[in-house]
């Protein structure tokens, strides 16, 4: 007779908000939900990248537990009970967007990103129709060296979308990260100018995956730049399974 | 190594100056150094010259009282602080007099006496050998019984036998945790994996805190020790200690123990002659206080960003490339040789119910005996700041002291008499932290207070996550606002709306607890926020 192959990763079933769900245990919470289409705002996770943890609009209620949990870091367990939408999860969500907001300069109304941007979007969809938070009005500079693509630091959230897919997928790691609390700029190889880089192999995935209007194409007018983020999870698949 | 050939060795180290009766010990750590101990030692040192060969002038360790450094003890050989002749305030021109009183009377224009609480009411566990020894000498912290923990637990007890005393003990995580520090070793023990860490986090970062550097800079070994005990005891044959650059005398320190550890067998291939190995590396940090933070600390370790990222998982289940690493404080490991040596039973008899032995605590601020003490938990906080400490200067009344650094809060007068310890404090919206306590004097404003570590905690967050990094920011412009005399009952509103905020939803616990400073003024001192708003 033949033997059941034993399992590696087992299925649990658990419970968010009020669907019950099965999932592999090696699943974190924001996976299910979005296999599901349970909406939960993030700003820095992706799929085909890896946890970022940075953006903390993901954050759900799990039963039993009086701190709040991210959804793209945690794993799901058997029997788990999240709550992903309470009066204290929307108050934290639209505060953290009210604080990005009031960081860097976001004017949508001339920002090429217009009409196609995470942040806009999420903003609408969670109801910040004003923000309390005071403006810092800091100018950033913007880095226009790069012949195809501009990156405004004004509209940088720091999510660092590209500079995960540049360093995971693209393999060219051009991207990282300098300084650190609200000085943080995405640098592109030492903190040259873009257009000078070495390791950029100008293949745009940056620009596609930036959820804002941070990272765009030259030549583009208010509302013009249109992003296309399909091609991340099947190159992450290819590349886990290669 | 069978622990009679130690004692064999402390021994013939003890009789090689067997012909030494008196010592003047000059303390040597950072804070004394810095208001000169230097020239006093070599003043000592010229004049003693050979003794006679039955005195020597030493360079030791903190001593404890800096505020009266630097300081000069003249004692027998073998014996402890309170049994000494302590100058305070010493000048290398009061060196003729010092060296005159070691076989006659004392200098009494210069006595310090150690009769006071601040010496008497001590409990000393982890100094217990600081302003003793000789921070240099290997042989010394041999002869005063140092590594026979490490040489038990090697020779006499299993892993199995480490991991039960220091359960037992009850020793709870000194770096402000307080994480049951038996249950980490064992949880690390027992994860699967062939190669695992240890790691000591010496990244003291708090303001006002000076613990960790005492120890390293007066005890090296001792955590050396402690390090290779609880090695032997999780299965771990290679650690680092995470030094902060900011500290270079007890990098130093460090770097001649492990030298001379290494020397001795103590440290490296085959410790103490038995199959177990064990390998010590120092990293230096660059200047982040958010590299305290366990998983910040191991990510600059690997020469990452220090930059924490989302816990579970855990250290103990992938730490360090992944492996399972232990990562406990300096005081935590300086605890674990005595908890060997007397075992786990006699740590445990010291302290509180669920916060056992000692704790060492930085005093600084508005009051008289700043330095470093060590007290069992649940001493009280009028204990410790009116008794030990000697109260306020300049006639002024306490107003507040700060505990837990820019993670804790302040704790006002009305609750003095509550006994320290992790839940008692965590009770009064503060946290004990690594030991820092900064008094305040009724001079000191609480917005003031609140603004100064918000400022701290914004300009040392990673920048990582949204609420540290811009909440930190707003919460310092409103303080600041409000304590220029130009804030509304709005922005008050929105501040305490911004804490919850941070608080709930930061990656790491330098966002979770930035709010704690601002959250425990406006507990007690809510007056002084709202007395100065411009709409108030």
């Amino acid at each position: 007779m033949a033997q059941p192959a034993t399992p590696t990763v087992r299925v649990v079933t658990l419970r968010i908000d009020d669907h019950d769900l099965s999932a592999r245990e090696d699943e974190t919470i924001i996976e299910v939900c979005r296999e599901h289409h349970i909406p939960i705002p993030s700003l820095c996770h992706l799929d085909g990248l890896s946890v970022w943890g940075g953006c903390r609009l993901c954050m759900v209620e799990l039963e039993g537990q009086s701190r709040l949990y991210a959804a793209c870091s945690t794993r799901v367990a058997e029997g788990m009970r999240i709550q992903t939408q309470s009066d204290r999860l929307r108050r934290y969500r639209h505060t953290i967007l009210e604080l990005l907001f009031a960081e860097r300069n976001h004017v949508c109304s001339v920002c090429v990103s217009n009409g196609h941007c995470e942040l806009q979007w999420l903003a609408q969809k969670c109801g910040v129709d004003h923000v309390r938070i005071p403006y810092r009005h800091v100018a950033y500079p913007v880095d226009s060296s790069h012949e195809m693509f501009r990156l405004d630091h004004n509209r940088c959230i720091l999510c660092t979308r590209c500079v995960r897919v540049c360093d995971e997928i693209e393999g060219a790691h051009t991207w990282d990260v300098m300084n650190r609390g609200t000085d943080c700029r995405v640098i592109s190889d030492l903190a040259q100018p873009w257009g000078n880089s070495d390791t950029c192999t100008s293949c745009g995935k940056c620009v596609q995956v930036c959820p804002t209007g941070a990272l765009v194409k030259q030549g583009t007018s208010v509302g013009e730049m249109v992003k296309d983020q399909h091609f991340l999870p099947i190159l992450a698949r290819r590349r886990h399974l290669s | 190594m069978h622990p009679e050939d130690l004692a064999e060795k402390a021994a013939q180290f003890r009789a090689e100056d067997a012909a030494i009766k008196r010592e003047v010990r000059v303390c040597m750590a950072a804070s004394c150094q810095s208001s000169g101990a230097a020239p006093v030692l070599e003043a000592l040192t010229q004049l003693c010259g050979d003794g006679g060969g039955t005195c020597r002038v030493k360079g030791v360790g903190c001593m404890g009282l800096c505020s009266a450094g630097p300081l000069v003890a003249v004692a027998d050989k073998d014996c402890d602080l309170a049994d000494s002749v302590l100058y305070r305030d010493v000048m290398p021109t009061d060196a003729p007099d010092i060296m005159r009183s070691v076989c006659g009377a004392p200098v009494e224009r210069l006595r310090c006496p150690t009769d006071q609480p601040f010496f008497a009411r001590q409990q000393r566990i982890v100094l217990e050998n600081c302003g003793i020894i000789d921070p240099d000498s290997f042989k010394s912290y041999v002869a005063v019984g140092g590594y026979a923990a490490l040489v038990k637990a090697l020779s006499e007890m299993t892993p199995a036998e480490v991991l039960r005393e220091v359960t037992t003990s009850g020793l709870r995580g000194r770096g402000g945790g307080g994480y049951p520090t038996g249950l980490k070793w064992s949880t690390v023990a027992k994860t699967p994996g062939a190669q695992k860490y240890v790691i000591c986090n010496a990244d003291e970062g708090d303001p006002g805190a000076f613990m960790d550097r005492a120890v390293l800079e007066s005890d090296p070994h001792r955590v050396l020790e402690g390090m290779a005990i609880a090695g032997y005891a999780i299965g771990a044959n290679k650690a680092y200690v995470y030094v902060r650059a900011e500290y270079p005398l007890a990098v130093e320190r460090l770097q001649t123990a492990l030298r001379k550890a290494r020397g001795a067998g103590f440290l490296g291939n085959r410790v103490a002659d038995t199959q177990f190995s064990f390998e010590v590396e120092i990293r230096l940090g660059a200047g982040a206080f958010v590299c305290g933070e366990e998983t910040a600390l191991m990510a600059s370790i690997e020469g990452l960003r220090g930059q924490p990222r989302p816990r579970p998982p855990y250290p103990a289940e992938s730490g360090l490339w992944g492996c399972p690493t232990l990562i406990n404080n300096v005081e935590s490991f300086a605890n674990i040789a005595p908890i060997i040596r007397n075992g786990g039973d006699w740590f445990a008899g010291i302290g509180t119910e669920k916060s056992k032995g000692t704790k060492v605590f930085a005093l600084a601020g508005k009051i008289q005996n700043t330095g470093l003490i060590e007290v069992p938990m649940g001493t009280s906080l009028r204990d410790i700041i009116e008794v030990i400490g000697g109260g306020i200067p300049d006639g002024k009344t306490f107003k507040a002291v700060q505990t837990g650094g820019p993670s804790g809060g302040c704790i006002p007068e009305q609750h003095l008499d509550i006994g320290v310890d992790y839940d008692s404090l965590k009770t009064l919206g503060t946290i004990m932290g690594s030991g820092g306590m900064i008094v305040m004097d009724d001079t000191s404003c609480m917005v003031d207070v609140a603004r100064y570590f918000m400022e701290f905690c914004m300009t040392e967050s990673c920048g990582k996550c949204i609420p540290c990094r811009a909440g930190t920011q707003q919460m310092h412009g409103l303080l600041d606002k409000i304590a220029n005399g130009q804030g509304t009952a709005a922005d008050l509103a929105l501040l305490e709306e911004l804490c919850e905020v941070v608080q709930a939803t930061s990656l790491c616990g330098l966002g979770q607890t930035a709010p704690n400073p601002v959250l425990s003024t406006l507990r007690y001192f809510r007056d002084e926020y709202e007395a100065k708003l411009a709409d108030g």
